[in-house]
């Protein structure tokens, strides 16, 4: 994976400083709350329900083992032992004092790691596929233009005040591992007559108003994407609304201009901005590359596992993917044991984790925007070996992209911004499904819950998907269906009048009775519900 | 009644208005009427609380309870981790909130 | 405590009126014009040789717009003085020299030795702006980059 030079290093220990000194101006006074608010926004502290929060970014959701043991002991050393892994791969801590902030990004520095633009109106952490330099439909390794796209956004001086968030995700392959359309820019690469490019789309995004973004242009030779996107950024910080808070990402832009209005107004900025020499030359990408050529796999080992343990059998059938190298295997661990908290981690299972890592997949994991975590290179003769240390460590549920892998934001436990509860939805949820039999009878149903409109919990990229609400100050939850993050993009339909706590959860079960009972050949629930539409489910929901 | 609520700055612990400083348990916490703005006026600029506002809430019970569930979940802790809330110890505390 | 800070160390800051933009058009003797936020800076393309001073004005700190209007009139090639004006704080004019601007204007006055340290604070940049700065990429590549 990328590792820092000089320069890298230099950037992230002046932004150390940087936050230093703000955070000082801050506790003597010499700067309200209100200046230093977009200022800490920026290096990624939230003042939230119970304390301050800090997102840690997790540059396109890869990690060495040595920066795992790292957030291990910042979650040790500064917070409660625990942290959370997020829908955009990175990671957050829920009891930070601001006192300790600078030290906890200097402990960062030192790993080569940072919260810089985590939050606050600005280019966001850029995210990615966990699979990225493994899965075999991939056209390229996305994660080196990711990493210059990173590096590009990182303090750039005219887009630190946009209208709103932006976030961009870089995938490689025509199936969408990374909720790619939902992201303000998602950039596929492609190749095009034997040319690998940037197909570019714009406008895409969940919350209030949830969109697909459109395509914008089919091809950007890397030569020019950064002043490609520039020219997207450009249009956006120029014309975003700045009146509504609610209609201020490029989604409203892209939408009230109209797709190809917008295109127009890049393709004139772009033909202006390509000639002032501000992308970086080829040789830039292909010295990022360098750091994400294949691992030194061992050839000609064996594809086989022994699966006389039938609980190690289960896990491999569900936890475990094809990888394209003969005798190695992709790895998934599930941070959704039955009853637990989604995307979270003890300090002691992220030590394991990382321990597991380091000896068993070339010192590297990925985190998913699911919230779960991914050993890209296992060799499968090892298999057995990883699976015993993961289930002595409450690591190896085997439910990927089961009903009970649900996805889940923090909600009104531990999020000011919400309206209702989601984490114990979803524990109940996972509960009355625990059944594995069970679960596997229903196949893929990617289940997302989010405490309010603001979709951090993806809800509408749910097959189905729970939306809390406030109904007059009691808790409410509004059932949607039909929803997908992957290439088959789409957005959930509500069902109709919302439930209780524990009427969501039967109306979840009944949904998925309806499945049961209308399923044809192979289909997932997903499948089932385009095909029948959502009359028979509301017949029932609603009966 | 109306109680004030607010963070303290270098820890960002959650605090309310005892009337004669801040506490961390909301059952201290007492009417300030109408006071509100002004008493907080006065604290965030000695930087003595962040980000103050007024909620409202009853006495239920002998005790304070704020009337939103959100901020009665703000006063205990996440429901879901009752050992990182205020009162650990205390098994129904979580139904306080609800 | 500073009401006013230039890099233009070799001119002196003008003092020249700035007009508004609408106003600015209907006169042909105004050396120096003020754009809002919301304004097109590229309306100004016509007149850069004649003018000596463009304000911009931040309304809100959190309101960016002034820093595209700086960069697209610095790539057009206005070397006259740029000034921002209005919400302008320490924190922010590092970002505001690297989108072109060479004077600032702000609202309230600037602690001295908050904006030296702001101003020394990064060494390097990581992207190619309106400053004259090498980015990285180009100290990385060979000096025929950048």
């Amino acid at each position: 994976m990328y590792q820092y030079d000089k320069y890298d290093q230099a950037m992230v220990d002046a932004r150390v400083a940087e936050f230093r000194d703000q955070t000082e101006r801050r506790l003597n006074g010499q700067l309200t709350e209100a200046q230093f608010r977009p200022l800490r926004l920026m290096n990624g502290l939230y003042l939230q329900l119970h304390a301050y929060m800090l997102r840690v970014a997790v540059p396109y959701g890869t990690l060495s083992a040595r920066q795992l043991r790292m957030l291990a002991h910042i979650a040790r050393k500064y917070d409660r032992d625990y942290g959370h892994f997020t829908t955009r791969q990175n990671i957050q801590y829920n009891w930070i004092k601001l006192s300790d902030a600078p030290d906890i990004l200097a402990d960062l520095a030192s790993v080569e790691m940072h919260a810089i633009q985590t939050s606050g109106n600005c280019i966001r952490n850029i995210s990615s596929d966990q699979y990225a330099g493994v899965a075999a439909d991939e056209v390229a390794d996305p994660r080196p233009l990711a990493e210059l796209l990173r590096q590009w956004s990182s303090f750039h001086p005219e887009f630190v005040a946009l209208p709103r968030k932006f976030k961009i995700a870089v995938i490689a392959s025509a199936e969408d591992r990374a909720a790619m359309r939902l992201h303000d820019i998602g950039i596929e690469l492609v190749n095009k007559d034997g040319v690998i490019g940037a197909r570019v789309f714009v406008g895409g995004g969940m919350g209030r108003t949830p969109m697909i973004a459109p395509e914008v242009r089919d091809f950007v030779p890397f030569e020019e994407v950064v002043s490609y996107l520039e020219a997207c950024l450009r249009v956006y910080n120029r014309y975003g609304r700045r009146d509504n808070k609610y209609k201020a990402r490029i989604k409203i832009l892209v939408h009230e201009m109209g797709v190809d209005e917008y295109r127009r107004q890049v393709e004139e900025e772009f033909l202006h901005l390509k000639t002032l020499g501000i992308d970086p030359p080829i040789a830039e990408l292909e010295r990022i590359a360098t750091y994400f050529a294949p691992p030194p796999y061992k050839q000609g080992l064996s594809d086989e596992i022994d699966r006389r343990d039938p609980a190690f059998a289960q896990w491999v059938d569900q936890q475990v993917a094809p990888h394209k190298q003969p005798g190695y295997a992709i790895v998934n661990i599930s941070l959704k044991p039955i009853g637990g908290i989604a995307g979270d981690a003890s300090s002691a299972q992220m030590d394991l984790i990382a321990d597991l890592a380091e000896r068993y997949s070339f010192d590297e994991l990925r985190v998913t925007h699911a919230q779960n975590i991914v050993l890209a290179h296992v060799k499968k003769a090892d298999l057995p070996a990883v699976w015993k240390a993961l289930a002595g460590a409450g690591l190896a549920t085997a439910n990927l992209d089961l009903i009970t892998d649900i996805i889940a934001c923090p909600g009104l436990d531990y999020c000011s911004l919400a309206n209702a509860r989601s984490i114990p939805v979803a524990q109940k949820i996972a509960e009355r499904f625990a059944d594995t039999g069970r679960q596997q009878d229903l196949g893929e149903l990617k289940l997302k819950i989010s405490g309010c409109i603001n979709a951090c919990g993806h809800h509408h990229a749910g097959h189905i998907g729970i939306l809390g609400v406030d109904r007059k100050g009691v808790e409410n939850y509004q059932l949607l269906l039909g929803g997908s993050g992957a290439e088959d993009v789409s957005l959930g339909q509500i069902t109709g009048p919302g439930f209780d706590e524990n009427g969501i959860v039967d109306a979840v079960e009944k949904a998925t009775q309806v499945y049961l009972d209308n399923r044809e050949g192979g289909e997932r629930f997903l499948d089932t519900y385009r095909r029948i539409g959502m009359k028979p489910f509301k017949d029932v929901l609603y009966a | 009644m109306n109680i004030l609520t607010g963070n303290d700055l270098a820890s960002g612990d959650v605090i309310w208005w005892t009337g004669n400083g801040w506490s961390r348990h909301v059952g201290e916490a007492i009417d300030v009427g109408d006071k509100g703005d002004e008493i907080a006026q006065t604290e965030v600029a000695a930087r003595r609380a962040n980000e103050v506002y007024m909620i409202e809430a009853e006495v239920v019970d002998g005790t304070v309870r704020p009337a939103h569930i959100k901020d009665r979940i703000r006063a205990l802790g996440p429901t879901v981790r009752l050992d990182l809330s205020l009162k650990p110890a205390d098994p129904a505390a979580g139904n306080w909130v609800i | 405590m500073l009401d006013f800070f230039t890099t233009r160390h070799d001119q002196p800051a003008s003092e020249a009126p700035a007009v508004t933009l609408e106003a600015f058009a209907g006169q042909s003797n105004a050396v120096a014009v003020r754009i809002e936020a919301g304004e097109d800076a590229r309306e100004l393309l016509p007149y850069l040789d004649r003018l000596q001073l463009i304000e911009v004005n931040f309304p809100a700190f959190t309101d960016g717009r002034g820093y595209s209007a700086a960069r697209i009139l610095r790539e057009q090639g206005y070397d006259g003085e740029l000034r921002a004006t209005g919400a302008v704080l320490v924190d922010q004019i590092g970002h505001m020299v690297r989108c072109g601007f060479d004077s600032f204007g702000p609202d309230q006055p600037l602690d001295p030795i908050a904006l030296k340290a702001a101003l020394g604070r990064f060494p390097q940049r990581y992207q190619k702006a309106a400053d004259a700065a090498r980015p990285i990429w180009a100290l990385r590549h060979g000096s025929k980059h950048g």
